[in-house]
C-alpha cells in the first residue's frame, strides 16, 4: 500500500515538474522571437482553411505578401515610395483565422504578447472582429480590420482607441444594392432573397428589405430562404423561390455557396425570369465563365476589385498581383492592400525620425480621422469617431463574351459614401427606417 | 397544391443525393463496425478528383471533345479515387487497428479527417473548382410547371441503381452471403473459414468508392471548395442513424424521410429548416432507439 | 477536518506551483493556461462518461450553456459577480441535463454519441436563429467582479487564472473521491458489463443518469470560465466540432487519472498554438498525426507515460 502511494506521489511530482518545465520552456522560447530587431512586425490574420479561404482568405494573404514584398523593396508609387514602414523592414506573421472566435482571441493574445507584433491587420468573420476588438483595446494593440462588415463593431466598442476598420460596414452593401435597383429598375414589384442562415445573411436581408421599403416602396418581398452555411445544394430553395415568381433575387451568399447557387439557379431557369443581385458577386467575376446570365448584378463591398478606380496605386497593385498570381486581384485582395497602406500612412505620419517604429498609441492618434490614398481612391477615416473608413459603393452588371472568354462590367453605378453610410451615432437600421436623413447623393 | 408537388420532387432529389452519400457509410459500419468520420473526406476527394479532371477535359483540349466523355470521366474518377484512397487507408492504417474499441475507431477516423482535410488542401489548393459542363449540358425539363434540372433527375436513377445493386449483391451473390455472415457474427464466420480480413478490405474499398462516387456526381452541381467534406458528415450520420446503422434499406428509408422533411420545411416553414434533420433524428430514435431498420443486439452476460 | 491522501496533496501542490508560476509568466501564457484548464473541466465531463462507457459527442451543449449563462447574466440581467454567474451556468446545465438525461440514458454506444450530438446541434440552431443573442456572431461578456471586488485590467487575467485553478482543483479533488467511492467504481462496472450490475440489484440507468447530470455541471463550469476568459461567446461552442475537440483531448489524456485531462488540455493548447504559428496552412494535419500517434503508441493516453513509470517503480521496489 505504502508502495503505491509513494509511487503515485512520484508520478504526480513528475507531472507537476513536467508542467512547470513545459511552461518555462514556453516562456524561454518566446523572447527569442521578440521584435527587438528593428523590423516592423505585422500580424496578418485571415482564413487559410475552411470555406472562406478560397474566395477571401488566400487572395487576401497573397495580397499581403506581395504588398509587403514590394514595400520592403521600396517599389511603390508616391506617396508610399519609402521602404517598408517608415524605413523599417516589414516582417509578416501569418495566422489562420479558422476555428471560431474563442480561438481567435487566444491567437490574438499570442500575436501581441508572445510574437510582439507592432500591429495586426486582418479578420473577415464578424464574430472574430467583435471578440477581438475589446481584447485589442485591453492590450493596447493597434488593430486594423480590413473586411468584416458587422454594424455592431463600433456600436459595442463605443470609444475605440486602438481599433480601426478600413473596410465598409455591411449595411452599406445593402443600402447600395437597394439604391442601384431604384436607379436602374424602378418598376420592379416582386423580389425574393436567399441568404445563408447566420448573422451575415440575416443582417443583410434585414438591411436590404428595410432599404427597399424606402427606395422602392411598391416592391414586395415575396420569399425569403435561409439555407445553412456551406449547404451547397439549393434545389428546394430554388423551387420555393421560383414558385413565387420574383423579378429580383437578392443574395448575400459568398464563395463556393454563391457560385453553386448561381449555377443551379441558372440551370433551373430561375435566372431566366429573375435577375440576381449578388452583394459579394465580384469575387467570382473570373470564375463564372458565362454560368451567371448576362445582366446579373454584382457588387464588391465597396470600390474594390474590378470596381476600383483608375489611379497610379491601383495600376501598380493590379500589375504586381497579376505578375505574382496570374490573375486580377478580386475585392478581398484590394481591401487587404488598402488596410496595409492605411497602416503605413498612419505609422509614417506618427513617426518623428526615419527608421523609428512609433508606439501603437502614437500610430492610433495619427490614424484617427486621417485620410489616405489607396487602391480604391482616397479613403477618409471619418466615421465612428475617426476609426471607420467612409467610402462609396458600386454595383454593375456582369456580361460575358463567349468568344473572348472575358467578363466585363456594364451599367456601373457608384454611390458616394455619404449617400449610403449612416452618420455617426445613428445605427444603420434606424437610419434606413427614418428614410436616410442627411444622406448626400451625387 | 403546386407546393406539395414541388416538395415531392425536391424531396426525392435531395433524398437520392442523401442516399448516395450515406450508402458507403452504412456499408462500412454494417460489416466493420466502424463509424467512419472520414467518410465526408472521401466524398470531398471524389468531388475534387472529378471537378479537376472534368475541368481539364474541357479546358485542356478545347470544346471539340464530346460531352458524354465527361460523364464517363466522373465515374472513372470516383472509382480510381475511391480505390486508391480506400486501399491505402485500409491496408496502411486500419488493418493495424482491428479489434480495438468501437469508440476508438471513431476517433481514429476523426484523426484521418483532420489529416485528409489538410492533405486535400495541399493537392488541390483552396480555390474552388467548378465543373459545371456535365450539369449545364443536360438541360432541364418542366414537370407540372416546375423547372427541374435533368442532371438532378438522372441522380435519382443513379441512386436507384446503386441501391438496387448493393441490395442484389448482398442478397443474391455468394460474396454477399459471406458478408452477411460476417455482419451477423464475425467470430463464427471466421471459424467457418471466412477470410474476414479480405472481406474487410473489400468492404472498406467499396465504402470509400461509394463516398467518392457521391462526391464526383455532386461536383458538377456545386463549387468544390475546402470544408466540403465536413459539412456532409453529420448529414450522412443522421440519415444512417435514422435508418438503422448498417442497413441499406434503412439508409434509403432514412434518406427519403429526411429529404422529404427538409423539402417540406423549406417550402412551408423556412424558419425550421435548420432543425429538421436533428428533429427527425431525435423523434425516430425516441420511438425506435435502434433506428427504423436497425437490429436489436442480444445483451451478453 | 478531512484527511487528504497523497494524490490530493500533490494536486494541491501542483495548483499552487502553477498559480505561483502564473505570477512570473508572460500575459499570453497566463491566458493559455486559463483557457487550457477551463477546457480541461469540460473534458472532465467527457471523461466521467467515458469511464462509464459512454462517449458524448455533444458535451459542447453544456459548455455552451455554461458560457451563455455567464454572457447573458452580464448582458441582460446586470449580474457581474463571478461566483453568481458560474453557479447560474452550472445550475442551468444541471436542470437541462436532468431533462435530457431521462431520454439519453436509454441509449448506449454510437446511439448515445449521435443523440447527444443532435441535442447539441439543436441548441446551436436555436442560437443561430436568435438575433437578440447576436446569432452566429455571439456577443461580448462584461467584466466580472468577485464579492464586490472588481479587478483592474492588468490583474484580471491573473485573477481569473487563480479562480480557474481553484475551481479545477476543487473539481479534481471531488472527482478523485468520486472515482474511488462506490458510484465511481460502479460506473466502471457498467462499462464492463451492464447486465452484471443489474444482477447486483443496482440500476445502471440511475447510475448513468446521476453521472450524466454531474458531468454536465462540471462541463458548464468549464464553459463559464472559458467565456469569462475569452470575453466573448458564440454558438460555435455548441457546434459538433467543438465537442469533437473535447473527445480528442479526453483520449489524448486517457481516463487513467483525474489529472490526465488537465495535462492533455495543456499539451493540446501548446501543440495547437505552435502548429498554427509554424505551419499556418496545415495545423489540422499536425493535430491529426498527434492524435494518431497517441492512439497507436499510447493507447491509454498520455497518462500512461506516468503509469508506466509507476509500474516500473513498483516492480523495482
Amino acid at each position: 500500500m505504502t508502495n503505491t502511494v509513494s509511487v503515485t506521489r512520484k508520478t504526480l511530482r513528475r507531472l507537476s515538474l513536467t508542467m512547470a518545465a513545459s511552461a518555462l520552456a514556453l516562456a524561454a522560447v518566446a523572447p527569442a522571437q521578440a521584435a527587438e530587431n528593428g523590423k516592423f512586425r505585422l500580424g496578418i490574420v485571415t482564413f487559410l482553411s475552411g470555406g472562406a479561404a478560397g474566395p477571401f482568405g488566400v487572395p487576401s494573404a497573397n495580397a499581403a505578401k506581395v504588398v509587403i514584398d514590394q514595400l520592403n523593396a521600396g517599389a511603390l508609387p508616391a506617396p508610399y515610395a519609402s521602404k517598408g514602414i517608415n524605413g523599417a523592414e516589414i516582417e509578416m506573421v501569418l495566422i489562420d483565422e479558422n476555428g471560431g472566435a474563442t480561438k481567435q482571441v487566444e491567437e490574438f493574445r499570442n500575436l501581441v504578447q508572445r510574437q510582439k507584433v507592432d500591429a495586426v491587420v486582418g479578420y473577415i468573420s464578424s464574430g472574430d472582429c467583435l471578440a477581438v476588438s475589446p481584447v485589442a483595446e485591453e492590450l493596447g494593440a493597434l488593430t486594423v480590420f480590413y473586411d468584416c462588415g458587422t454594424s455592431r463593431l463600433f456600436v459595442e466598442n463605443k470609444a475605440p482607441k486602438f481599433v480601426f476598420r478600413t473596410g465598409l460596414d455591411a449595411a452599406v452593401d445593402n443600402i447600395g444594392a437597394a439604391r442601384y435597383l431604384a436607379a436602374t429598375r424602378p418598376d420592379i414589384t416582386r423580389y425574393a432573397g436567399v441568404q445563408q442562415n447566420y448573422s451575415w445573411g440575416q443582417d443583410s436581408w434585414a438591411d436590404f428589405t428595410a432599404a427597399m421599403k424606402q427606395t422602392l416602396p411598391k416592391a414586395e418581398a415575396v420569399e425569403s430562404q435561409m439555407p445553412k452555411l456551406f449547404q451547397g445544394q439549393y434545389g428546394a430553395e430554388i423551387s420555393a423561390v421560383s414558385v413565387k415568381r420574383p423579378q429580383i433575387v437578392h443574395s448575400s451568399l459568398w464563395g463556393g455557396d454563391m457560385e453553386a447557387l448561381v449555377l443551379q439557379a441558372s440551370a433551373r431557369g430561375l435566372l431566366d425570369d429573375a435577375t440576381a443581385i449578388l452583394t459579394c458577386g465580384e469575387s467570382a467575376l473570373e470564375r463564372y465563365q458565362g454560368q451567371a446570365p448576362n445582366g446579373t448584378i454584382v457588387g464588391a463591398r465597396g470600390p474594390f476589385g474590378a470596381f476600383a478606380p483608375q489611379n497610379a496605386l491601383n495600376t501598380w497593385f493590379t500589375g504586381v498581383y497579376q505578375n505574382a498570381y496570374q490573375m486580377a486581384p478580386t475585392y478581398p485582395a484590394s481591401k487587404m492592400a488598402q488596410a496595409i497602406l492605411g497602416l503605413k500612412h498612419a505609422a509614417e505620419k506618427a513617426a518623428k525620425a526615419p527608421g523609428e517604429i512609433p508606439a501603437p498609441a502614437a500610430i492610433a492618434a495619427a490614424f484617427k480621422g486621417t485620410s489616405f490614398e489607396s487602391v480604391s481612391g482616397t479613403v477618409q477615416m471619418s466615421r465612428a469617431d475617426g476609426h471607420q473608413a467612409l467610402q462609396g459603393i458600386s454595383y454593375g452588371e456582369y456580361h460575358y463574351d463567349a468568344k473572348t472568354k472575358k467578363a466585363e462590367l456594364k451599367n456601373v453605378k457608384s454611390f458616394s459614401g455619404t449617400c449610403v453610410t449612416p452618420p455617426d451615432g445613428t445605427e444603420a437600421q434606424d437610419w434606413i427606417k427614418a428614410g436616410f436623413p442627411g444622406a448626400k447623393c451625387e | 397544391m403546386n407546393s406539395i408537388y414541388a416538395v415531392l420532387i425536391d424531396g426525392t432529389i435531395y433524398a437520392s443525393w442523401l442516399f448516395l452519400v450515406a450508402a458507403g457509410l452504412t456499408v462500412i459500419y454494417g460489416v466493420m463496425r466502424i463509424l467512419n468520420m472520414a467518410h465526408g473526406s472521401f466524398y470531398a476527394i471524389g468531388a475534387y478528383a472529378a471537378a479537376s479532371m472534368v475541368g481539364w477535359y474541357f479546358n485542356g483540349e478545347g470544346a471539340a471533345l464530346p460531352v458524354w466523355g465527361s460523364y464517363l470521366m466522373l465515374v472513372v474518377c470516383a472509382l480510381v479515387a475511391g480505390l486508391v484512397v480506400g486501399l491505402v487507408i485500409e491496408r496502411g492504417l486500419l488493418r493495424l487497428m482491428y479489434g480495438r474499441d468501437e469508440i476508438l475507431m471513431v476517433i481514429i477516423t476523426y484523426a484521418l479527417l483532420l489529416i485528409l482535410e489538410d492533405g486535400m488542401k495541399m493537392v488541390w489548393g483552396v480555390d474552388p473548382y467548378m465543373a459545371f459542363q456535365p450539369y449545364a449540358e443536360m438541360g432541364r425539363s418542366v414537370l407540372g410547371g416546375l423547372k427541374v434540372s435533368n442532371y438532378d433527375l438522372a441522380l435519382i436513377a443513379v441512386s436507384l441503381v446503386v441501391g438496387g445493386g448493393l441490395w442484389a449483391w448482398l442478397e443474391r451473390t455468394n460474396t454477399g452471403k459471406v458478408l452477411r455472415a460476417v455482419i451477423h457474427d464475425r467470430e463464427v464466420a471466421m471459424a467457418m473459414g471466412v477470410n474476414v480480413g479480405l472481406m474487410f478490405t473489400l468492404t472498406f474499398v467499396l465504402g470509400t468508392t461509394l463516398g467518392a462516387l457521391a462526391g464526383a456526381l455532386t461536383a458538377p452541381a456545386i463549387s468544390v471548395a475546402p470544408g466540403l467534406g465536413v459539412e456532409v458528415i453529420v448529414l450522412a450520420f443522421a440519415v444512417v442513424v435514422v435508418g438503422g446503422l448498417g442497413s441499406i434499406e434503412g439508409a434509403a428509408a432514412g434518406a427519403l424521410l429526411v429529404g422529404l422533411a427538409r423539402a417540406a420545411a423549406v417550402h412551408y416553414a423556412p424558419e425550421l429548416e435548420l432543425f429538421v434533420i436533428y428533429g427527425v433524428m431525435s423523434l425516430v430514435l425516441a420511438v425506435r432507439p435502434q433506428g427504423l431498420f436497425g437490429r436489436t443486439l442480444v445483451r451478453k452476460i | 477536518m478531512m484527511r487528504l491522501d497523497r494524490t490530493e496533496l500533490c494536486l494541491i501542490a501542483a495548483a499552487v506551483v502553477l498559480a505561483a508560476g502564473g505570477l512570473i509568466a508572460p500575459g499570453w501564457l497566463v491566458f493559455l493556461l486559463t483557457m487550457a484548464f477551463a477546457k480541461a473541466l469540460v473534458v472532465q465531463g467527457v471523461v466521467m462518461q467515458m469511464r462509464a462507457g459512454l462517449v458524448s459527442f455533444g458535451q459542447g451543449l453544456f459548455y455552451c450553456v455554461g458560457g451563455y449563462a455567464v454572457g447573458m447574466g452580464g448582458q441582460f440581467f446586470g449580474l457581474t459577480d463571478l461566483a453568481v454567474l458560474l453557479s447560474a451556468g452550472v445550475l442551468a446545465a444541471m436542470l437541462l441535463a436532468m431533462v435530457l438525461g431521462l431520454l439519453l440514458t436509454r441509449y448506449r454506444d454510437i446511439f448515445f454519441a449521435m443523440l447527444s450530438l443532435a441535442f447539441s446541434m439543436i441548441l446551436f440552431g436555436v442560437l443561430v436563429k436568435s438575433p437578440q443573442l447576436g446569432s452566429t456572431d455571439g456577443f461580448n461578456v462584461v467584466s466580472w467582479t468577485l464579492f464586490g471586488w472588481s479587478p483592474a485590467k492588468e490583474t484580471a487575467p491573473m485573477a481569473l487564472l487563480t479562480v480557474t485553478l481553484v475551481a479545477g482543483l476543487a473539481v479534481a479533488l471531488l472527482l478523485h473521491r468520486y472515482v474511488q467511492a462506490g458510484v465511481g467504481v460502479l460506473c466502471e462496472a457498467v462499462r464492463e458489463n451492464e447486465v452484471r450490475v443489474e444482477y447486483l440489484g443496482l440500476s445502471p440507468r440511475w447510475l448513468l443518469y446521476s453521472n450524466y447530470v454531474a458531468a454536465a455541471a462540471v462541463s458548464a463550469l468549464g464553459g463559464g470560465l472559458t467565456a469569462l476568459a475569452a470575453g466573448h461567446i458564440d454558438p460555435e461552442m455548441a457546434y459538433w466540432t467543438t465537442s469533437g475537440e473535447f473527445v480528442f483531448i479526453a483520449l489524448l489524456g486517457g481516463t487513467g487519472h483525474v489529472a490526465a485531462p488537465f495535462l492533455a488540455a495543456l499539451v493540446f493548447a501548446v501543440v495547437r498554438t505552435y502548429a498554427i504559428e509554424f505551419v499556418p496552412h496545415s495545423w489540422q494535419m499536425i493535430l491529426g498525426f498527434t492524435l494518431l500517434g497517441v492512439i497507436v503508441f499510447l493507447p491509454k493516453g498520455l497518462w500512461s507515460l506516468f503509469s508506466r513509470a509507476k509500474a516500473k517503480g513498483a516492480a523495482a521496489s
